[in-house]
């Protein structure tokens, strides 16, 4: 067994733990601090005994059979459900969260634990004989499967966890969920994002447009073009007349509101995606052919969702409301208010310079100036005290890490494991995205941890469970061809 | 294999996501990170407190080592405004002798973010300044009954005596203009900066150099300690001392004879240079320039029709009348225009082509001695008159009067001594463009005839017309006035120990000595003369156009090895007899004795209350001490 383990993914673990290790020293440690960064009362102390443990647990798993695991997939996701159900009612309040619950003196999170279930549970109903993710019933399994614990989580009011769970649909679109699904969400999200997050900035100095709506309607303009140019069969070479048109529309409303007459020129853009949109319809009533009619649908509901979605937005939402996701998206830009974090954050990370201000030295973090330094923000004291050098040596091991997971997955045998194997690299893809993104002021802040870093016991422990179960399995790998 | 190809190949889609990703995430560190300064300096303007730490500015002494001025405590008031909570408003009022209103409304201030942009609720902001000693001790008592107050000490100026306002000068509050002007940044709002004075002058040795402790300051603005524990702070330099060349009681009793009178003393000690004492009347109490109240005493002095704030001994430009004689028969026999033995006529003036400059009666015609003696106004018309209208030496009268310009600039009068005071003047010296372009080229030396007896354009400052007994006292050569005699740990400039030669040989200011001498003993200065040493001195007339004559008098004594050159000039004091002399006499006789004998001193007093208008005791009045606070803060 100890052959065939992947020692790479294991050396690669070991260093970011390190690493990770580091950073919370320096993102803990206070200037006038006597006590040494190894005592147990402080949080550096702790997360060594977190490191240990989690050694300890990574050991354990490596010695079980893996076997065991394929066999109580669906017990572990259906006690996970039932423990997050009743989370809420045992956990006691940490900042609005009910996601905590206090075993002694430790609180848990068991969130952080039940993607490993959840990922259990996904390999295992997928290969299960017959099983087709591109037939809807099974794909509706596994929406279902996936939505549930979502839903408990929402209600533990953790949004940001309960977002890591759509990571799985990654792993649903390797196993065959149709590519136009995912890049539909993905489009969904970038549409909402970008038009929000822009939506107050003015176009080239004109304050009558917003370069928000501008931007999304050259994202479906771009959008609809590639569609055409991938799905549009022989006649796909109208692409280029497509967009040709579009950006000259484009272009010629936005020249003309600029020097001629101040307009809203954005609705000429809306209007040249009408006109694609009626010009593919009669493409597709001509030729009798389905793709044109499936893009036409798809960038009337684009602009239909990103419309109603600025009007539910702005009219229909309560300005409570509206605040939240405004400050989701990193909206609020005063500096006390919620796009303080975002502001201090990339201050600490700008401040670091190429090499970094040295272990234990940063100011941005060890001050105070960025809140959740040691757990959600941690990547701040990396570029603080690291430099670029030391943040792009932690993404280029993220990296590797991801990619090495994705060519072990890919070696696997049989469905179960490379289902298991794609959902742990999703989650960690998702983590790494979403939680760099946000510090670097790209992504929505949305409050998850960046895996290995972040202190705290629970997220470490669910990732080296996460982890270390696919190790265990990729051991056990060549089992029955020997 | 269940899954077909075409899916497998999806491991791209992801593989390349993933890369895109921390492509694109690298892309932004490197911007972050390396292309722009401003977050380095972000984050050190949020963590490092810079604590200035202020240099004791230096002292400034008078020539016997009497301290003149030096720093006091004052004592600000501070308040934390997160701990000053469940304070009473009334008490904490009726202790600072503040009111009510003054209090809400100084809060406000405090907490305006625009006009006190480093705010914070945990630091200490200045809630009131400069509390005086016994305001201190008494709110010093009660103190512990308002939690979030507490006390700054810093220092302010304070001054042993009442004179030399004007030489010393005084610290005020820094101006934008400093700021923006001061060649190193050194200043910044808030900052004290000397105005006046060798305050001013000296300002950059007074001042010292600013220290700097960098402490580390968290998000909510509590201090976290010293940053690198000190290795980078930089202690302050504290300021030099000064020893001024002013002997105080000769400034003293300068001040006292002044009393009630508009003008002007300067002595200088012709052996260095140094000014020995500089009255400017009318003066005022330096202490009035102090603390709070400098303000509305800066306010109340400038608006005065007399202009106390004008130092009038290198402010003040006026016809030096006969003390000018001396650097004309200077000229005259340099040039060769006259011999000491030249006689020239005088019937009660200066009479040519129906030009008529008077004269008062005396034996005529008279060689230069006791031309100089008596003041005869026709030798020295003549004489001008001998040297512009001599073809022979000079082409065209413009080359006489250029000629006669470069003496004249060369005994220092026309251009700025160089004192080490603000604000000094140049006084007037004609040159030949000048009357070219007034008389449109027509000109004679009789159209400018009134130069040769200190009249018409000549101007000269009192500290010009001192320096001109200063260089005759040398025999002609002068060091450049200076008040400074000595920088604590540094010599001093080069600019104040180089002799300056004028045009003139020795042996001719011999001549002029004993003119000057002749006039004490027999001549216009008959009062100064005195059995102890031997004065010298010149008379001045000064005619002024607006109403009374000025009453001038030039001097040193004794004649050999003089040890004080001096310049008395009292506006509208009449003959140069009247004032000029008996004040100068009495100024030499304190500075080379030490002391005035019973009948100088019966004089003096006399000096003392003979007054030419009601003087005034410059003064705050106290009722409106309450309101005065209220501009102040």
């Amino acid at each position: 067994m100890w052959k065939s383990i992947d020692w790479l993914t294991i050396f690669i673990y070991l260093v970011l733990l390190a690493l990770g290790w580091m950073s919370v020293c320096g993102a803990c440690y206070d200037f006038d601090q006597t006590a040494g960064i190894l005592d147990f009362s402080t949080r550096s102390g702790m997360q060594i005994v977190w490191i240990d443990t989690s050694l300890l647990l990574a050991f354990l798993i490596l010695m079980t059979d893996d076997r065991i695991f394929e066999s109580l997939s669906y017990i572990i996701y259906i006690g996970f459900l039932a423990l997050l159900f009743v989370t809420p009612f045992i956990a006691h309040d940490i900042k609005g969260s009910l996601s905590w619950i206090k075993i002694g003196s430790f609180s848990v999170q068991p969130a952080e634990f039940a993607k490993f279930g959840v990922a259990l549970c996904l390999a295992k109903v997928m290969s299960t004989y017959g099983f087709d993710v591109r037939k809807l019933k099974d794909f509706i399994i596994c929406a279902i499967l996936i939505a549930v614990p979502m839903g408990l989580i929402v209600m533990q009011k953790e949004t940001g966890s309960a977002l890591v769970y759509s990571a799985f649909f990654l792993m649903l679109y390797r196993e065959g969920m149709p590519g136009c699904l995912l890049f539909t969400a993905i489009s969904a999200v970038a549409y909402f994002v970008i038009g929000i997050r822009y939506a107050e900035v003015p176009l080239w100095g004109m304050e009558q447009m917003s370069l928000g709506h501008a931007l999304v309607m050259l994202l479906i303009q771009v959008f609809t073009t590639g569609l055409i140019k991938v799905y549009g069969g022989e006649k796909k070479n109208c692409w280029s007349r497509v967009l040709l048109f579009s950006l000259l529309v484009d272009a010629c409303a936005i020249l003309f509101a600029k020097y001629i007459h101040p307009c809203n020129a954005v609705w000429a853009m809306v209007a040249a995606c009408g006109f694609t949109t009626v010009y593919l319809l009669y493409l597709s009533l001509r030729d009798r052919a389905l793709p044109y009619l499936l893009i036409a649908l798809f960038t009337l509901g684009s602009m239909g969702f990103f419309y109603s979605a600025d009007f539910v937005l702005n009219k229909v939402m309560e300005p409570h409301q509206q605040t939240r996701i405004r400050v989701l998206l990193g909206l609020e830009d005063d500096p006390r208010g919620a796009g303080y974090n975002v502001i201090q954050a990339k201050i600490a990370i700008g401040s670091g310079g190429l090499e970094g201000k040295g272990f234990l030295n940063g100011t941005q973090t060890k001050l105070k100036y960025v809140p959740e330094q040691d757990t959600d923000f941690i990547f701040c004291t990396v570029g603080e005290e690291e430099g670029f050098i030391g943040c792009a040596v932690v993404l280029l091991l993220f990296l590797s890490l991801i990619l090495r997971l994705l060519h072990l997955a890919e070696r696997q045998p049989y469905t179960y494991g490379r289902v298991y194997g794609y959902c742990v690299l999703s989650i960690f893809l998702f983590h790494v995205f979403i939680n760099v993104g946000m510090v670097l002021g790209l992504t929505p802040v949305i409050g998850i941890p960046l895996p290995f870093f972040s202190y705290g016991g629970s997220s470490l422990w669910g990732f080296t469970i996460l982890l270390f179960v696919f190790l265990r399995i990729d051991a056990g790998r060549n089992r029955f061809q020997r | 294999m269940d899954g077909n190809y075409e899916l497998e190949k999806r491991k791209y889609v992801i593989g390349g996501a993933a890369t895109v990703i921390i492509i694109v995430y690298l892309l932004r560190l490197f911007t972050l990170q390396l292309l722009s300064e401003d977050f380095k300096i972000s984050a050190d303007s949020n963590a490092f407190l810079k604590r200035i730490q202020y240099p004791a500015r230096g002292s400034i002494s008078d020539r016997n080592g009497k301290l003149l001025v030096y720093n006091q405590p004052a004592y600000d008031v501070m308040v934390i405004m997160n701990e000053q909570v469940g304070v009473d408003t009334l008490d904490l009022c009726e202790s600072l002798d503040i009111t009510r209103d003054w209090y809400e409304q100084r809060m406000t201030e405090i907490k305006d973010v625009k006009r006190n942009p480093g705010y914070s609720n945990y630091t200490q902001q200045l809630f009131m300044s400069q509390l005086s000693t016994e305001e201190f001790s008494r709110f010093q008592e009660k103190l512990f009954r308002f939690p979030g107050f507490y006390i700054q000490k810093r220092s302010i100026r304070q001054y042993n005596y009442p004179y030399a306002a004007h030489l010393l000068g005084d610290v005020g509050e820094v101006g934008p203009e400093d700021i923006e002007n001061a060649p190193d940044h050194y200043y910044r709002s808030g900052d004290y900066i000397g105005k006046l004075g060798v305050e001013r002058s000296y300002e950059a040795l007074l001042r010292g150099e600013k220290g700097m402790e960098i402490l580390l300051r968290d998000a909510r603005g509590r201090i976290k300690g010293r940053y690198q524990k000190g290795k980078f702070d930089e202690a302050p330099i504290p300021g030099r001392n000064l020893t001024m060349s002013i002997d105080l009681d000769l400034q003293a009793l300068g001040e006292r004879l002044m009393k009630g009178k508009l003008g002007s003393i300067v002595a200088i000690e012709p052996s260095t240079g140094e000014v020995l004492c500089m009255v400017s009347s009318p003066t005022y109490d330096p202490r009035l320039m102090v603390g709070r109240q400098r303000g509305k005493s800066q306010k109340m002095l400038a608006q005065d029709a007399r202009k106390p704030l004008l130092n009038r001994a290198i402010m003040g430009q006026y016809p030096p009348g006969s003390t000018f004689k001396t650097s004309q028969a200077l000229t005259f026999l340099q040039e060769g225009i006259i011999t000491p033995s030249t006689s020239f006529p005088c019937s009660r003036g200066f009479h040519y082509r129906g030009l008529t400059v008077g004269c008062h009666g005396h034996g005529s015609p008279l060689p230069l001695v006791p031309s100089i003696a008596t003041s005869c106004n026709g030798y020295f018309c003549w004489g001008l008159y001998y040297m512009f209208g001599n073809r022979k030496k000079y082409p065209s009268v413009q080359d006489a009067m250029t000629t006669w310009k470069d003496y004249m600039v060369s005994m220092g009068f026309g251009y700025k001594l160089g004192i080490d005071l603000p604000g000094e003047k140049r006084g007037m010296i004609p040159n030949a463009p000048y009357y070219d372009k007034a008389y449109r080229n027509d000109w004679s030396g009789l159209t400018v005839i009134s130069i040769s007896i200190g009249q018409g354009e000549v101007n000269l400052t009192p500290l010009q017309i001192a320096n001109l007994g200063a260089t005759i006292a040398n025999r002609g050569w002068y060091i450049i006035p200076h008040v400074v005699k000595k920088v604590q740990g540094m010599p001093i400039d080069t600019l104040y120990t180089k002799k300056h030669y004028t045009k003139v040989d020795r042996k001719y200011y011999e001549t002029v000595v004993a003119g000057m001498r002749q006039a004490v003993l027999g001549g216009t200065c008959r009062l100064a003369n005195t059995s102890m040493y031997e004065v010298c001195g010149k008379t001045g007339t000064a005619q002024n156009p607006h109403g009374q004559d000025h009453s001038v008098f030039m001097g040193f004594a004794p004649r050999e090895n003089p040890k004080i050159a001096i310049c008395i000039y009292v506006e509208n004091g009449g003959w140069g007899a009247t004032y000029g002399v008996p004040i100068g006499a009495l100024m030499m006789e304190q500075y080379i004795n030490g002391k005035l004998s019973e009948a100088s001193e019966a004089r003096a007093t006399h000096f003392e209350n003979k007054h030419l208008y009601t003087p005034v005791e410059y003064s705050l009045n106290s009722p409106s001490e309450k309101d005065e606070k209220q501009q102040d803060q």
